[in-house]
């Protein structure tokens, strides 16, 4: 009899230990993958940190309500928020058509750009990686870009975040050249390109330039022009679930607020080095 | 409920069941034979040589299959011998590491089961056998095996069952198998509850097939023993793990 | 990295209470499941078995998947108001389905095992069909279940690892943290493998010591 006592006494001391049985107050609970610094990362410590985070915060103390940060997998965080595991995401998220399908998002809170990334020793011509192309406004020379990209990058392996944009972007324009491999997590994706399982990946620029900096990602330079638009939608925004009209006009008076008074592009020139938040609307 | 995106579902997921089928089978076919000598030298050879072959399958029965496939393929990667040697032509691609991690793992577990097979084998049949004239290495051929492998085939039917559900593993590496199929369809759709089950389903009827063809199996290998009657129980075997 | 031994620490109990409760839960559910299957004049033996064929066919991932994401969503219209199933609830239904699956079948064939003389001679005594489970066929039955009950432990623990796909900050999700983000595979899997090789140990040896008081047929 022992036993099964002891047993019970184990329960209850593991359950009491953890808060998911108790009916706690609810803060606003915003999910970030954690895994795509600057825009959100997770230190050595598992504490989230990074632009969205940042940013996340300051909204939350315009709209005076206390707020804390879980981390969930991408390919997994809009049906999450979907079922209410949380009520925001705040994730480098880029505001489309199709998720708009789901969910629904704020105003812009930063712009950004993907770029290919490609192995050194594949001694690729990598065009000119300052071009801009917008993938909703395509003209010739956008077209010679993305052709001479194609040409390049046919028959290799390219890497990309499962259930991105970059990765439906990705299957559009280069699906019938490439073999896309598909990661559950940007950091997962550097280690293999770092190893040499993929070729080459397409991701947020500045989650990219963090990575050629240090010592492993040395081995990969920027291929290809600066893309955005098209799939990628206007911007980057909050996540929210429709009916939560609310709240979402909460934000966007406080994104507003706080692109209005510099807030936002001094936390953007802290994470990014360079001015992406929404222009001031004239 | 969308019973029309389920039986999209279907269609979708079914491209996945070859690779599926492609693990699992090479798994097993690669552990077993892995397994084979391994379960002789534990059940037979000398305490030393046996505790060095516990020692593997101790450590791949102990250790979540998850671990062992993120180790060996992301583990492995970061080591730069590696990279630089001939191994990497096949760890480089991620079914081959896959399908190491799996073999490994399933020659373990089958590593086990046939020990306890071999130990089960009556001692009368193997010393009639020698009383025969028959050399040890046929004795284990004609008799000790096969009667081993009989007693050990519910064991080892579950066995085949559990590398069927493993395979779904593959899904973390990046590998388009059912699971694979299954959660790059939902990061598209965003209705995870409709997918899975339609996942489900199929690994359900896949596994169902291979319990099927596990008590036929049975059956067929039982032919002197009449249906229904059950072995007295015997004492556990010693040496090998249950 | 010295941040990274806390998680691990705080994440091993995280993996700890998860099988334990599990198990526990699972344990009964078995039992229950068992008993009833094996009473001759049970309306439930279909549904016992389809019960333990669909849990013992479709992968652990896949389940841990199907009650993180639909959990939520059955639970509140259930109940009739949101109810929250996190990763850890989600991680504790799922093993506890799988677990109750197996350790049903196992108890079966442990209840079959026991000789029919020893209920024979029971029922001659006078006993009713309670004292008989609890007296006579309940003790007999557990310690000859007792090396396969063992098993399912074992992997039930290795099993919480699959948790960590839902974001169980558990021993795996720990090491695929820092794995991904200090570029540190190797290291991390490797504790990771040695945490769990421990969790192993300590259930085998607690295994042992009960096989040793409850000791089966024939030892």
């Amino acid at each position: 009899m022992r036993i099964p006592f002891a047993m019970a006494v184990l329960l209850a001391a593991f359950m009491s230990a953890f808060p998911v049985w108790a009916e706690g107050e609810r803060a606003l609970s915003i999910a970030t993958e954690g895994a795509s610094p600057p825009w959100d990362g997770t230190d050595a410590n598992g504490e989230l940190y990074g632009y969205d985070v940042d940013v996340g915060r300051e909204l939350c103390r315009r709209i005076n309500i206390k707020c804390s940060f879980v981390a969930q997998d991408w390919d997994g965080i809009i049906p999450a928020l979907v079922v209410g595991k949380f009520d925001v995401i705040m994730s480098g998220m880029a505001i489309t058509e199709k998720r708009k399908q789901s969910i629904a998002f704020s105003a812009p809170y930063a712009g950004g750009f993907n770029q290919f990334v490609v192995r050194k020793e594949l001694g690729l011509d990598a065009g000119d990686t300052k071009q801009r192309v917008n993938l909703s406004t395509v003209g010739d020379k956008e077209k010679a870009a993305i052709d001479h990209a194609r040409s390049a990058l046919t028959g290799k392996a390219i890497g990309v975040l499962r259930s991105s944009n970059s990765e439906a972007v990705l299957k559009d324009l280069f699906g019938d050249v490439v073999t896309i491999r598909s990661y559950d997590s940007l950091d997962n994706l550097k280690l293999d390109l770092a190893a040499g399982r993929v070729d080459g990946g397409l991701a947020d620029f500045f989650t990219w330039r963090d990575f050629l900096e240090t010592p492993a990602g040395s081995i990969a330079v920027f291929f290809g022009p600066e893309l955005k638009g098209g799939l990628w939608g206007p911007g980057v925004g909050a996540g929210m679930r429709k009916d939560d009209t609310e709240l979402l006009a909460k934000f966007n008076a406080a994104i507003d607020a706080a692109t209005k008074d510099g807030t936002l592009k001094a936390l953007s020139i802290k994470w990014f080095k360079t001015d992406i938040a929404p222009a001031v609307a004239k | 409920m969308n019973f029309q995106l389920m039986l999209d579902a279907v269609v979708v997921l079914s491209s996945g069941v070859g690779l599926t089928l492609t693990l699992t089978a090479l798994s097993l076919m690669a552990g077993f034979l892995l397994s084979v000598p391994l379960a002789f030298i534990r059940a037979f050879a000398r305490p030393s040589l046996s505790l060095a072959v516990l020692g593997y399958t101790y450590v791949f029965r102990g250790t979540p299959m998850l671990v062992q496939l993120f180790l060996l393929y992301y583990g492995l990667s970061q080591i730069e011998a590696v990279r630089a040697s001939v191994f990497w032509v096949i760890l480089r691609d991620p079914f081959w590491c896959a399908l190491l991690t799996f073999s490994l793992n399933s020659a373990a577990h089958t590593t086990e089961i046939l020990c306890r097979g071999l130990q089960s084998v009556p001692k009368g049949l193997t010393e009639a056998a020698a009383a025969l004239g028959l050399k040890r290495l046929q004795t284990a051929r004609l008799v000790t095996f096969p009667i081993a492998f009989r007693i050990s085939l519910p064991a080892y039917g579950n066995e085949v069952v559990g590398m069927i559900k493993g395979s779904s593993l593959a899904s973390t590496v990046t590998l388009l198998e059912i699971t694979g199929m299954a959660r790059q369809m939902v990061s598209a759709t965003f209705a995870p509850f409709e997918i899975f089950i339609v996942a489900g389903a199929i690994y359900l009827s896949l596994t169902s097939v291979a319990v099927k063809a596990t008590q036929l199996l049975e059956r067929r290998l039982s032919a002197d023993r009449p249906p229904g009657t059950r072995q007295r129980l015997r004492p556990k075997p010693a040496l090998c793990e249950p | 990295m010295s941040g990274f031994t806390a998680q691990f620490a705080v994440a091993f109990v995280v993996t700890v209470s998860l099988g334990l409760v599990s198990g526990s839960l699972g344990t009964v559910i078995g039992l229950v499941l068992a008993m009833s299957k094996s009473s001759p004049a049970s309306r439930f033996k279909a549904a016992v078995t389809a019960y333990t064929t669909v849990v013992r066919g479709v992968p652990e991932l896949l389940i841990i998947l199907l009650i993180y994401f639909g959990g939520t969503i059955f639970a509140s219209k259930v109940v009739g108001r949101y109810v929250e199933v996190n990763a850890f609830t989600a991680g504790v239904i799922a093993l506890t389905v799988v677990f109750s699956g197996y350790a049903t079948e196992v108890f079966r064939g442990a209840i079959a095992a026991v000789p029919a003389g020893q209920t024979e001679a029971a029922k001659s005594l006078g006993l009713n069909a309670w004292q008989r489970w609890a007296f006579v066929i309940g003790p007999l039955m557990l310690r000859l279940a007792l090396p396969a009950y063992g098993n399912l432990w074992i992997s039930l623990f290795k099993d919480t690892a699959l948790v960590s796909i839902v974001g169980l900050t558990d021993i795996m999700r720990v090491a695929f943290v820092g794995a991904g983000s200090l570029r540190a595979p190797l290291t991390f899997y490797l504790a990771a493998s040695a945490l769990y090789l421990s969790l192993t140990t300590i259930t085998l040896l607690s295994i042992q010591l009960a096989e040793r008081r409850y000791p089966s047929f024939g030892q």
